[in-house]
């Protein structure tokens, strides 16, 4: 298995500080019959941090999105168990936030409808409602687009929304999935920038799939590196970029920026290239 | 909020269907009036007009206008409402469980195809001739469309939706009810479109059959005393209302689903 030096040292970093959320135990995935009988995921063991931010690279197919579906409920793994708060999590629960790729906003809805719908679901009172609404729709800078429906909205707008209706129903854990592969680079940028303030307000502990090694370490507080055939962490690294407080275009022009994202991607590209 | 050239395009063709239509009735005009054909066979506009006016006046049969016309979409509007009722909450069931679909799918695909008319005469004789039969009948019609439709359009709410809300925290029959139904609505209305569509064509036949009101009654009746411009009257009153009702539905579909087809 290739795995750089760089990153193994640094990897031994790695300290339990915060109290575990969430808990991957022995998670292994099949998909009857396909993939010649091989796991899309292979005995996976993960503990997630509160307050933490944890980024999940890997090539594509390998079985992040799969993952992610396990952590938030969707599917059942065939063998292990999710724990959240040491009681396991088996369906879908609003302590569980999920940003998909696509926005996911109920289209026939306002955004305003959009973000309360979760905390009518909560049974929360109509004054109550209220307040919470305009407290996230301006967190996320949408106050002007509140009685708008969504297909009236820009991409990266849609996608403050959605992000914005997780967040109302306050959940533990926040898992996202390539929220801003669709996005133009321009936008996608003020994503990132805009995500890691809600993140240092919040402080929720937050599940980041990506392609992008940039984001990761521009985002991560911890990466973790898949690989696939069968699906398993190889790499799961403390970011030493995140301690600096320093302004993303800043951060990218580091060194140790590049020495980083060099060693990352030829660690998922590596892997992958031994397989084919 | 729609670009102006659309409009343009919009009142080109509508100028067109306009144009189509005047040069119908000019042709209907001329043609009758110069008697190149037998009023028997078709009637001129003025004489429709007038047993139009004669109908508002004197009603047919001893009934007046209105009330054949009331009879009729009575007859329409209580199976139509009968079938929504039924075929849409049925239809959502089925739709998120092929068990319950397994059920109920023979039974509807059997009969969807089958002419209305030809069963017709088991409801005539189970229920009578009166208007139970008919609204049975009908109900039958409408309830296939509206019923396919629901089914169909509930399998294809998006799985991502559905896990969306349910991550949100709503129960599964808050996300039937808050997620799915309104996801299906357009579709649902789109098959009320093709139910009302077909339920009015059952009705005029069903009303040819056995009846003694109702515009479709009406139109049969008068083409046995060979009075061709009652049968005119009543065919342009069938057409004109079936298209103000679809228009009706149609504004709503066009003020209530805006965010139809422009989803990302
Ligand atoms: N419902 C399913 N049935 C069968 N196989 C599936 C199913 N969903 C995913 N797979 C397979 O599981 C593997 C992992 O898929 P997954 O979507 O988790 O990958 P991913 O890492 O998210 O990829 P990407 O980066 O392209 O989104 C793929 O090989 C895919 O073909
Ligand atoms: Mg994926």
């Amino acid at each position: 298995m290739y795995v750089s030096t760089s990153i193994k040292a640094r990897s031994e970093i790695f300290n339990n500080r915060n109290p575990t959320l969430i808990e991957l135990k022995n998670i292994s995935l099949y998909y009857s019959n396909e993939n010649n009988g091989l796991p899309i995921l292979d005995n996976i063991n993960l503990q997630l941090e509160a307050n933490d931010f944890v980024c999940l690279l890997g090539p594509s197919g390998c079985g992040k999105s799969s993952l992610l579906n396990i952590l938030a409920g969707f599917q059942k793994p065939t063998t292990g168990e999710v724990m959240i708060n040491d009681k396991p999590h088996t369906g879908p629960s609003p302590n569980v936030g999920v940003v998909f790729q696509h926005h996911n906003l109920f289209p026939w809805m306002t955004i305003e409808k959009n973000i309360e719908f979760g905390l009518k679901m909560k049974s929360i009172s109509k004054s109550e409602r209220k307040r919470l609404v305009s407290y996230y729709l301006n967190l996320v800078g949408l106050e002007s687009s509140a009685k708008m429906l969504p297909y009236q909205l820009s991409g990266g707008m849609k996608q403050r929304a959605s992000i914005a209706r997780t967040l109302a129903t306050d959940p533990q854990a926040i898992l996202m999935d390539e929220p801003f592969s669709a996005l133009d680079a321009l936008t996608r940028e003020n994503m990132q920038i805009h995500l890691l303030e809600l993140w240092k307000k919040t402080r929720k502990c937050i599940f980041f799939i990506t392609h992008d090694v940039e984001e990761a370490l521009l985002l991560g507080k911890r990466i973790l590196v898949m690989h696939s055939k069968p699906g398993r962490i190889i790499v799961d690294l403390q970011n030493p970029l995140s301690q600096y407080n320093q302004s993303v275009q800043k951060i990218k022009h580091l060194k140790e920026f590049n020495e980083l994202r060099h060693d990352l991607i030829s660690a998922i590209r590596g892997y992958s290239k031994a397989n084919n | 909020m729609v670009p102006k050239f659309v409009c343009k395009k919009q009142i080109l063709t509508r100028g067109i269907s306009m144009i189509s239509i005047t040069l119908i009735l000019i042709i209907w005009t001329v043609s009758t009036n110069l008697k190149w054909l037998d009023p028997v066979f078709l009637p001129t506009p003025q004489s429709v007009w007038r047993a139009f006016l004669e109908l508002i006046r004197d009603g047919y049969k001893g009934t007046s206008l209105s009330t054949h016309i009331l009879n009729s979409l009575y007859r329409l509007f209580l199976a139509l409402i009968l079938a929504f009722f039924t075929a849409v909450p049925l239809g959502m069931f089925c739709g998120i469980s092929r068990y319950i679909l397994a059920i109920f799918d023979p039974i509807i695909e059997f009969y969807r195809p089958l002419p209305p008319l030809a069963y017709y005469a088991l409801l005539v004789l189970w229920l009578g001739i009166d208007d139970k039969s008919k609204v049975a009948l009908l109900f039958l019609s409408a309830f296939a469309p509206l019923f396919i439709s629901t089914v169909s359009s509930v399998q294809r709410v998006p799985q991502d939706r559905i896990n969306g809300a349910l991550s949100l925290g709503a129960s599964k029959p808050k996300v039937l009810l808050y997620i799915i139904l309104p996801s299906c609505l357009p579709d649902i209305i789109t098959g009320l479109r093709t139910a009302i569509g077909v339920t009015y064509a059952t009705l005029v036949a069903a009303e040819m059959v056995a009846a003694t009101s109702g515009i479709g009654w009406m139109v049969l009746d008068a083409s046995k005393y060979l009075r061709s411009d009652i049968v005119f009257v009543g065919i342009i009153l069938m057409g004109g209302i079936a298209i103000l009702i679809d228009s009706i539905i149609r504004l709503y579909q066009h003020v209530r689903f805006s965010w139809i087809g422009r989803q990302d």
